[in-house]
């Protein structure tokens, strides 16, 4: 009897929530159609690059992976490091944190679909992907670490879509959420968060053909870093909602998330270290791609300034964030968090995926750098993830704050939403 | 009320604007499902399609192949031989780096003929040195040069292969007599084999290929050398649809030194057996495991 009324009310609420998202300032607006802009430009760029080829990209048989891989590698990483915060919340019960675990997860819904669109637009024959599909095509699992990857990303994606609708329809409901509808998924999500991570790790680690990849130490690199992007992209995303919604989020969450970043930007920085040392010491192949990496290797030069500014970043984020302004000035703790994700963007995106490959197999010295179709591909699909990480947020926060009920649904009263929001 | 009504106005308007956009955005996409047939979108795993369903795949790639570049060609799907496991050696002492194997692969195998593609490389050796760090496939003067030797590499067809190992979709594989085959209509591009073969042996199709129809060589298998869609992944397959007919690889036949020797490992009077029995062979990057088919030796 309930369970059939769930099933109309449910379809009823996401629908509400669609209407509601498409509501806002013309704040609102402005940031939503540069974002549509900036997607439409990229959509066409991949129109494009499907008709004429992937020879529109800068990759060659030498390095068959570039930019894409890279952001892939890293969005990743952030759906990871984003449900960071449900940690302390449900393990340690936080309760100041309990509110903004929500945050964390629509963070990790959106970064999951960047992540497999930009494996879509790395694909040759993207309307073959039903070739994946267990039963129907041919799954290669669980031999090849892809599928692995395919079926963790997936999982983590549908995990966090049922704990984020659960938690908010209960609220829309007006109810009490019941624990075992949605707490063995929390902790679930929690220890899947590691999992995507490192199975994406293990896609690269696994290749003996690659020394630079071919190193245990990748994984819990990986796992490092997912834990300063993601805290370091929520304090930045907390203080804008804060801004734009008035709703109260406490400073707790936000001091939470610097001290585990104090932690992780330190053991980022260890482990790169270590890896250089290794690469360094013992000489031979295994110094080729970090030579390369770092310093330029016969004559080849491109991933230099890429790395040093990730250096760079990764240092400064670090020095700052030990800093005891840092506790003190917000201003200190978000140019910290920018450099912080911004140093692991290029760590483990351009300089991890990059150096794989050059030099290749057959030691030959074949650069890469992405071309404009690239980045506007790239672009395209950050926008994509923005617009659906602002659609998200803005949906939730106001059925978490319960401006969005049940009753006012079927009151239908737009104006008088209107008037709340004006209020807030 | 009346606000209301304006709002979803404003909001129909800014869809429908939205929608025309996007669609103007994707318009390069009309000229893709062109070439894309219903037949070819649902066509089946290799290993699942009957003998008469192939019948009629080769059939259309035929016309599709007429069609598109106006040649016609044959295309067969010339299955394993019983008893038959290939093998291929290399003498090194030999070899004088003239790179005629790479020509005739780039001829017999349809390649692409702006890239100049090619299965085989062919890297110009150190004397004393067996690392590639120190070889170079770029040299452009007279062969052979003093102090150097060269090293052709191609696909080892690896009895522990990682590029089948990785395929998520195994559009990838290893046959009966031990060639590694694509299938190019299952093949969704990832190009995760690709990162990991340790020899560079494969390659990816970045464009469509272009080969004049003149140029085009019609005996075409299904597994090999038939002309390869845009955006799939390709090797090296010993010449399968010469070498499962009784033929010799279009690089042996052209190598002008004999520096190449293929042939039935389990036959014990095949010249592949005697130099594996009577020269002091070596497989390249033994360490990684992947048991490779293809041997090299020297003479002296
Ligand atoms: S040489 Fe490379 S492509 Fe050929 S079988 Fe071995 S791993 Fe695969
Ligand atoms: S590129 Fe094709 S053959 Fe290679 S791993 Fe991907 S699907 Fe398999």
């Amino acid at each position: 009897m309930a369970a059939t009324r769930h099933v109309l009310d449910y379809p009823r609420f996401l629908g509400r929530l669609l209407w509601m998202s498409t509501d806002g300032s013309w704040r609102f607006y402005t940031w939503m159609t540069v974002l549509t802009a900036i997607c439409l430009v990229g959509a066409n760029a991949w129109a494009r690059q499907l008709v004429e080829g992937m020879a529109l990209t800068g990759m060659s048989d030498h390095v068959s992976w570039g930019l894409y891989v890279a952001n892939f590698t890293f969005g990743v990483g952030l759906a990871a490091g984003a449900v960071m915060m449900v940690i302390p919340a449900y393990l340690y019960h936080d309760h100041e944190m309990h509110d903004v675990t929500l945050v964390g997860e629509l963070l990790a819904v959106a970064a999951i679909a960047l992540s497999l669109l930009f494996i879509v637009v790395d694909m040759g024959h993207p309307e073959r992907a039903w070739h994946l599909i267990p039963g129907v095509g041919r799954f290669n699992w669980p031999v090849s670490m892809l599928t692995w990857d395919v079926v963790v990303l997936n999982g983590y994606l549908l995990l966090n879509l049922h704990i984020c609708g659960y938690l908010l329809y209960m609220r829309f409901l007006g109810r009490k959420p019941r624990k075992r509808w949605y707490l063995p998924f929390v902790f679930l999500s929690i220890f899947w968060a590691v999992s995507i991570h490192s199975v994406t790790a293990f896609l690269y680690s696994g290749l003996g053909g690659r020394p630079f990849w071919n190193s245990a130490l990748l994984a819990p690199r990986f796992i490092a870093s997912a834990f300063i992007t993601g805290p370091a992209f929520v304090i930045l995303l907390l203080q804008v909602i804060r801004r734009f919604t008035g709703l109260p989020i406490g400073e707790g969450p936000q001091r939470t998330l610097t001290s585990v970043m104090r932690v992780t930007v330190l053991l980022n920085l260890f482990m790169l270290g270590s890896e250089v040392f290794t690469a360094f010491y013992t000489g031979g192949a295994h110094a080729g791609p970090v030579r390369y990496l770092f310093f330029g290797l016969h004559g080849h030069h491109a991933l230099v300034p890429w790395i040093w500014t990730a250096v760079a970043c990764n240092v400064a984020s670090a020095v700052l964030l030990h800093l005891p302004a840092s506790r003190r000035r917000v201003t200190v703790l978000n140019v910290a968090c920018v450099l912080a994700f911004v140093g692991v963007w290029i760590e483990k995106g351009m300089g991890l995926i990059i150096p794989g490959f050059v030099p290749s197999t057959l030691h030959e010295m074949v650069e890469y750098v992405p071309t404009v179709t690239e980045w506007k591909i790239t672009a395209g699909i950050w926008a994509f993830g923005l617009m659906l990480l602002t659609v998200a947020v803005k949906v939730a926060l106001p059925v978490l704050s319960g401006q969005l009920a049940a009753q006012a649904a079927q009151a239908e009263n737009p104006s008088q939403e209107e008037e709340q929001r004006a209020a807030a | 009320m009346n606000d209301f009504t304006r709002r979803t106005a404003l909001k129909g308007a800014g869809a429908t604007l939205g929608a025309a956009a996007f669609a103007h955005a994707m318009a390069p996409l009309t000229e893709w499902t062109k070439d894309l047939s219903l037949d070819e979108f649902l066509q089946r795993h290799y290993k699942e399609l009957t003998p008469e369903e192939m019948q009629v795949i080769l059939r259309r790639l035929e016309e599709e192949t007429k069609r598109e570049y106006g040649r016609d060609v044959t295309i067969q799907d010339l299955p394993p031989q019983e008893g038959v496991s290939f093998g291929y050696a290399l003498n090194l002492s030999v070899c004088i780096g003239c790179r005629k194997c790479a020509e005739a692969c780039h001829q017999e195998n349809n390649h692409d003929r702006r890239s100049g593609n090619s299965y085989i490389r062919v890297l110009e050796m150190e004397q004393g040195s067996l690392d590639l760090e120190r070889g170079n496939a770029d040299y452009d003067h007279a062969v052979p040069a003093p102090g150097k030797y060269y090293l052709p590499v191609q696909c080892h067809q690896c009895d522990n292969a990682p590029c089948v190992k990785v395929c998520p979709v195994q559009a990838t594989w290893k046959e009966q007599d031990g060639v590694v085959v694509v299938d190019y209509n299952w093949c969704i591009g990832c190009r995760y084999c690709e990162a990991a073969c340790p020899y560079h042996a494969r390659r990816f199709n970045w464009t469509k290929p272009e080969v004049p129809a003149e140029e085009i060589n019609p005996d075409q298998g299904y597994l090999s050398n038939r002309i390869r869609p845009q955006g799939v992944v390709e090797k090296c397959t010993f010449c399968l649809h010469r070498t499962r007919a009784g033929r010799l690889p279009a690089c042996l036949e052209a190598c002008p030194t004999g520096a190449r020797v293929f042939g039935n490992l389990l036959d014990p009077k095949s010249p592949i057996r005697w130099v594996l029995e009577n020269k002091r062979v070596f497989v390249l990057k033994e360490e990684l495991g992947t048991r490779p088919r293809f041997f090299y030796f020297f003479d002296k």
